[in-house]
């Protein structure tokens, strides 16, 4: 462990003031930190430079008493600032939550509960009831999350059990490489090549399996399993990101226990290295669904954005974020703009109650001593 | 020597395959994604679409010229005042926080990390536009920076506790100031990875096109006066992915490919900075 910080003298070019100062750091035990900065000339500010000067000084001098208050002035200025920022997002927080509140009250109040029991979507006598919507939302999401969860959880054993990390580190960055992608391009991409796939799918499949309900009706290909295909590839990466996280922090005495026992790596995986991580891969699968509930421009766009609950994984339906986005520009009256801000105000409680648990379990999980990472 | 029984070693055998293929799905759909991204793009992608103006609708030709102006205004505008606001928030979080606000103030960030996008829209919307009475790239920035904030601090907060008390404590002895210490001696010893937070801020509001919706309206034209309906690349994608003329689903497709080489430079060039920062 070395570390060093030297500042120069400082020197005066005209009038300016300008300081030398080289710092550097390393940390070799462990190969952790490893920080530096070379030689630096930067120009300071001349009060600054007296101060310091004054403060070696003991604070003697006339001038160093005069300005001695104003040192702690730019501490606690600086301090001021940065908690003014720190509290900026609770204060964002809030006013989103207040301002969302104020203009959604009208529907609230003119509607009550039923606003979100009711299946009526009628701005012409302006009647709104979101059912339907919140339908399609958790059935996408829900059938989404069974397309992703093994899919997700699986890649992330192979990434943290399976391979060296030569294998594992690029097949990571490429699979978290798939959440950068902006979702009106995922959008596009499903509406122009996944929805022609799932229309064959449904053709196929439909006539043969027409007795369960789920498989009925034309293969019109947009629709609810088109838009739950599309979701899930948009939440396979933070599944598998939180998930390969997780594993990371199973203590590697658990598995060498197990494996010392005779155990497989799947005997392994299954019997330990799960049941360890299970809280956190809870957390993670509920990470996910909180991204798929509000999910809006990918969803819109393979959905059909048909305001009516059916019972077939066929039909086109919608959901709270497409509705909202879909609706917003036909938005003529204030009740109307308030039943869609309404509507947001739902999902947004929805997300926020899921997010909220989700943090508390994968927090509680990242705590556990011994891990991998 | 022991034997693992045939039904055992069958079924792990089975099972590590099916975790490959797993991983092989992930890495696959990010492949054909991109694949068809280029491929159906890169016809349409030359010069006439980044320097011209759309045409009048069902006259070939034409370009995103207004949107990409559009997104460089909006998202310009939202990293110069929400980048600055998030690292000095994760300056507090990271320095000064005590451990009740600090709590308070990390977990508001990472719920607000999980709110979705079209919820900030709205919250655009109904703060800027109806107070403002005029749909503006103002507002959809406001709403991309309010997405960027939390990001950015949590993300500088990290870092800076990556660098070692050691260092703050051997400013401190010289007598320095710790205001000085942090924005001298602490922030630029974190400065790879605040850039690499500022980054992903940066690659996601690029991408982002829920918010923009509610707050920047689009527009067909050539602006650049941020208080007026402003056209952007994803908005633009949006629309013309869903009109029924072929010459602009393949320019949706060309300005696909555009954003996605933006967004995908940017995240390949921080991973390849935090790798080295890390020094693993």
């Amino acid at each position: 462990m070395d570390a060093y910080l030297r500042l120069y003298r400082n020197f005066i070019f005209g009038l300016f003031t300008f300081r030398i100062a080289r710092v550097s750091f390393e940390r070799d035990d462990d190969n952790t930190v490893r920080a530096q900065q070379g030689t630096a000339i930067r120009l300071v500010n001349p009060i600054d430079t007296r101060l310091t000067a004054a403060r070696g000084a003991r604070a003697t001098g006339p001038l160093a008493r005069a300005l001695a208050p104003a040192v702690g002035l730019q501490d606690a200025l600086f301090h001021g600032a940065a908690s003014v920022m720190g509290l900026l997002i609770v204060v964002l927080a809030a006013l989103l939550v207040a301002t969302m509140l104020e203009r959604g009250i009208d529907a609230f109040s003119a509607f009550g509960p039923t606003f979100v029991v009711t299946s009526t979507w009628n701005p012409v006598v302006g009647e709104f009831g979101v059912l339907p919507a919140i339908y399609g939302t958790i059935v996408s999401s829900m059938l989404s999350l069974v397309i992703a969860v093994p899919v997700g959880i699986g890649a992330a054993i192979f990434i943290v059990e399976l391979v060296p990390r030569w294998v594992a580190e690029p097949v990571s960055f490429i699979i978290e490489m798939l959440a950068a992608i902006p979702s009106v391009i995922i959008g596009l991409w499903g509406l122009y090549v996944v929805v022609p796939i799932v229309r064959q799918i449904e053709a196929f499949v439909g006539p043969r399996l027409s007795f369960i309900p789920l498989f009925t009706g034309p293969a019109y290909g947009i629709g609810l399993l088109a838009a739950s295909l599309v979701l899930a590839i948009m939440v396979l990466p933070i599944l598998t990101a939180v998930t390969r996280d997780v594993l990371r922090a199973v203590p590697s005495s658990q598995r060498e226990g197990m494996l010392a026992l005779g155990a497989t790596r799947w005997e392994t995986i299954t019997r330990v290295v799960l049941p360890f991580g299970r809280q956190g891969i809870a957390g993670a699968i509920i990470l996910a669904l909180g991204r798929a509930l509000g999910e809006t421009l990918a969803v819109s766009m393979v959905i059909g954005n048909q305001f009516k609950i059916s019972g077939s994984l066929f039909a086109p339906a919608t959901t709270l974020s497409s509705l909202i986005a879909t609706q917003f520009r036909e938005a003529d009256n204030p009740l109307y703009v308030s039943a869609l801000i309404a509507a947001g105000f739902v999902l947004f409680c929805t997300t926020i109650v899921v997010n909220v648990i989700a943090r508390l379990l994968v927090w509680r999980l990242s705590r556990v001593p011994g891990g991998r990472s | 020597m022991y034997e693992i029984a045939l039904r055992r070693r069958v079924v792990d055998h089975l099972m590590v395959a099916l975790c490959g293929l797993a991983a092989a799905i992930g890495v696959g759909v990010l492949g054909v994604l991109l694949i068809h991204v280029v491929v159906n793009g890169v016809s349409a992608l030359t010069p006439a679409l980044i320097t011209s103006l759309p045409t009048p609708l069902g006259v070939e030709g034409g370009g995103i010229a207004h949107a990409i102006i559009g997104s460089a205004i909006i998202v310009g505008i939202a990293c110069v005042v929400g980048i600055p606001l998030g690292v000095g928030a994760g300056v507090y979080l990271a320095e000064y926080a005590g451990p009740r606000a600090g709590a308070l103030v990390r977990f508001t960030a990472d719920v607000m990390t999980g709110v979705p996008s079209i919820v900030v829209g709205i919250f655009g919307f109904a703060l800027i536009v109806t107070r403002t009475g005029a749909f503006s790239a103002l507002a959809g920035s406001f709403s991309l920076a309010v997405i960027a904030i939390p990001i950015v601090a949590r993300t500088t907060e990290e870092v800076f506790h990556l660098v070692p008390l050691e260092l703050r404590e051997a400013s401190l002895a010289l007598g320095i100031r710790r205001w000085r210490t942090i924005s001298s001696v602490v922030l630029p010893t974190a400065s790879a990875g605040v850039i690499t937070g500022a980054m992903l801020a940066l690659a996601r509001m690029a991408g982002e096109t829920a918010p923009l919706i509610f707050t920047t309206l689009g527009n067909n034209f050539w602006n650049v006066d941020p208080t007026r309906p402003t056209a952007a690349m994803t908005l633009t994608i949006f629309q013309y992915a869903i009109w029924p003329y072929a010459y602009l689903q393949r320019q949706a497709w060309a300005a696909s490919l555009l954003l996605l080489l933006v967004i995908l430079v940017l995240n390949v060039a921080v991973r390849l900075t935090y790798r080295s920062y890390r020094g693993s």
